[in-house]
């Protein structure tokens, strides 16, 4: 197959590349470009194509003897990332970046013009795997449950999956970072990235500052109704956030306090118990099925967040929404959370959480 | 060593020794010129702040203006080009008109599009108003002749490997009379201007690259135009969204340079390179992220043409049998990056 290894300039990446071409494919490196101004931070900074990495990803090419382009991806990100980012924010949602990434940018986009140029598929060094069952081609886990990506993967349709390639499925990361060392990428011990890639600072609240302006709302106790601290920014408060609230007083019986309930409307925080927080009931819209379709449940784990704990559940599709019950509760889930139902390994479904209850 | 390089250079070039200042290339020859000539008439006058260069010159150009006028409080004026990149001279007129003109810059021939400046008025209209001129003479050397005595040419920038010598070098042949201020400050080897360690093996290839692209540069440059005109030819003819972008007549014999409509660079690019033909979309930043030419966008092109643009670069082993290797496969190449171009520009239709 003519393959597009996109490289971030990381080891991953680098590696996937270099399995496409050990399968005998016929691989060209194409790094996005996905911020306008390349990020030039300091030691440590991992903003997205820096030149560091980009940088990296051209070394990588030459190294594993590959054709290098850099594709300017930058207006969709804008538009499709990062200005959704900030809109599901300002909407009092709580939106994952990456998982937009994959379905807007790289199995999107990027598979589009793949394909239109000639290729027939896109390899990235995402840690899951594309198995093909009976009805076709599906999305696991990786063999790594500390890597597994099938989570910010899962919003991806059946047609994205069959011109996906993920080499690095069934590794381990410390197999990829010793074959990296191995095939002498001089990327291997990169550390790996973490952060919202346009916001290399980590300081989301700053950054949303930056571009909504302040919001102030009080702090208030959701039993007593007594104020208890005060914030600029409310819309970049999530519910089942602890840290950063600033409060003045602390709870009488001692215990942390989380956000529970966000209102930008009436500019109101409200903060409680951990208990407020549990969950046993989503419904979600914008469902996606990542492969084959099921008729009535689905029966398995829900996901609610890239490293969260799988909970036992069972979803009902009704039209374009997801009812998911669960046997146990979860805690803090906020609208905009992306939901991942798992029948064993396997991602069946993502949609996007609206509502939450508790019974 | 050095000095029988510098002699040499001279006589090639047909000006004085003294008059050659080496430089790490083209680059810090244009900074040399920009930021030396600027300082310098500072100090003879702070009234003298303008700064004057084409809307289309070279990033090693237009990088010290801009920074001139952000940290040095320049006050610089953009000299507009018309839809073939000729700087207008109405404007330079104009512009040399006002008082405090420090400096002025255009280059002799464009690096993207090809297009050859009308030099000579330009210098001599410096000369009336008192200006000194500088012209970034990097991808014109060897390709055309230069008069590098022309009156009013103060400065111009040569560099070494746009003439098949060494990478890293180059210089800028300076006016005796023109007063620069140090960019760095050392052992002042160069003329008290320039200091720094020479790399006297690279400036030995210089010179003799110099000598020998004065010596060869006609023939080369016939050769040259015969396959370019045919390159034009055949594009043209087999691609109907093809525009040639530049002076038609009065440009570089090496170049040619197209829009192609509803493509995008980029994936021209991509698919001429599998193709074993490797071209240039036009200057890439440090990241490698492609933006519009700023040379296109100052000749009236809109931004999205400005993404379908191809630099086409011949050199002294293209051969005709290239051009038809080209003429074979572009027209596939190019429906193929129009599909691609519209897709990579749809807006995604998802809620």
């Amino acid at each position: 197959m003519r393959v597009v290894a996109a490289l971030s300039g990381g080891v991953d990446s680098a590696v996937a590349a270099a399995r496409l071409i050990d399968a005998g494919h016929d691989v060209v490196g194409v790094h996005l470009a996905l911020a306008r101004e390349a990020a030039v931070g300091g030691p440590g900074s991992r903003g997205c194509c820096s030149i560091e990495d980009s940088r990296d990803a051209r070394r990588v090419a030459d190294v594993l003897g590959i054709p290098y382009f850099v594709w300017d991806m930058s207006e969709r990100f804008m538009e499709d990332v990062i200005d959704d980012f900030v809109a599901e924010y300002a909407a009092g949602r709580t939106p994952n970046p990456c998982v937009r990434c994959n379905e807007r940018i790289k199995f999107a986009a990027v598979l589009e013009r793949a394909q239109a140029l000639g290729f027939d598929a896109v390899g990235t060094g995402h840690y899951a795997r594309i198995e093909t069952g009976a009805r076709g081609a599906e999305l696991h886990r990786s063999v790594d449950p500390e890597k597994d990506q099938s989570y910010v993967l899962a919003v991806i349709n059946a047609d994205q999956l069959a011109g996906a390639l993920f080499p690095l499925g069934d590794s381990h990361k410390d197999e990829v970072r010793a074959e990296a060392k191995e095939r002498g990428l001089l990327v291997a011990d990169k550390p790996d990235s973490h952060d919202i890639c346009f916001i290399p600072t980590g300081d989301t609240a700053a950054f949303l500052r930056k571009r909504l302006g302040p919001a102030e709302a009080d702090i208030v106790d959701a039993e007593s109704g007594e104020v208890l601290g005060h914030t600029d920014v409310a819309y970049a408060l999530t519910i089942g956030q602890r840290r950063g609230l600033d409060l003045r007083r602390p709870a009488l019986d001692g215990q942390p306090r989380y956000v529970v309930d966000v209102d930008l409307s009436t500019a109101r925080v409200q903060v409680g118990p951990r208990s407020a927080l549990a969950v046993t009931e989503l419904v979600g819209d914008h469902v996606r099925w990542c492969g084959p379709v099921e008729d009535g449940e689905v029966h398995g784990h829900v996901q609610v967040r890239a490293h969260g704990e799988p909970v036992p559940a069972t979803a009902v599709v009704r039209g374009d929404d997801v009812e998911v019950l669960m046997s146990e509760p979860i805690f803090g889930v906020a609208a905009g959370q992306t939901l991942v139902m798992y029948s064993g390994t396997r991602a069946v479904l993502s949609a996007t959480i609206k509502l939450t209850a508790h019974d | 060593m050095v000095e029988e390089s510098r002699e040499s250079i001279a006589a090639s070039l047909d000006v004085r020794p003294s008059e050659v200042i080496f430089t790490s290339g083209g680059t810090e020859a244009d900074n040399l010129a920009i930021k030396g000539i600027f300082w310098a008439r500072q100090s003879l006058d702070s009234n003298l702040n303008r700064v004057l260069a084409s809307a289309i010159e070279h990033h090693a150009v237009l990088d010290p203006v801009e920074w001139l006028e952000r940290h040095e409080g320049a006050d610089v004026k953009w000299l507009d080009v018309d839809a073939w990149g000729r700087v207008d001279l109405a404007v330079v007129r104009q512009a040399l008109a006002t008082p405090g003109v420090a400096l002025c810059s255009v280059m002799w021939a464009n690096n993207e599009v090809g297009t050859i400046q009308d030099v000579a008025t330009i210098a001599g209209l410096c000369a009336d108003a008192g200006v000194p001129f500088h012209t970034d003479a990097v991808q014109a050397f060897g390709q055309i002749p230069l008069d590098l005595n022309l009156p009013g040419l103060a400065a111009v920038s040569l560099s070494g490997h746009k003439i098949g010598g060494p990478m890293g070098v180059g210089a800028l042949i300076a006016r005796r009379d023109l007063q620069m201020t140090p960019l760095a400050h050392g052992g002042g080897q160069e003329r008290e201007v320039r200091s720094g360690t020479l790399d006297v093996p690279a400036i030995a290839g210089f010179a003799e690259a110099v000598r020998l692209g004065v010596i060869e540069r006609e023939k080369h440059a016939a050769a040259l135009e015969t396959l370019r005109n045919s390159l034009i030819a055949r594009v043209t003819e087999l691609v109907p969204g093809a525009t040639l972008s530049g002076d038609p007549t009065d440009r570089l014999p090496n170049n040619a340079h197209f829009t192609f409509a509803g493509c995008e660079g980029d994936a021209l690019l991509m698919l001429l390179d599998a193709a074993g033909i490797h071209v240039s979309t036009g200057s890439a930043c440090t990241s490698g992220v492609p933006e519009p030419s700023h040379v296109l966008l100052a000749m009236g092109v809109s931004e999205a043409t400005a993404r379908g643009s191809l630099r086409f670069s011949l050199g002294r082993t293209s051969t005709q049998s290239d051009i038809d290797r080209l003429a074979e496969v572009l027209p596939a190449v190019v429906e193929r990056a129009g599909r691609a171009g519209v897709l990579s520009l749809a807006r995604s239709t998802g809620s």
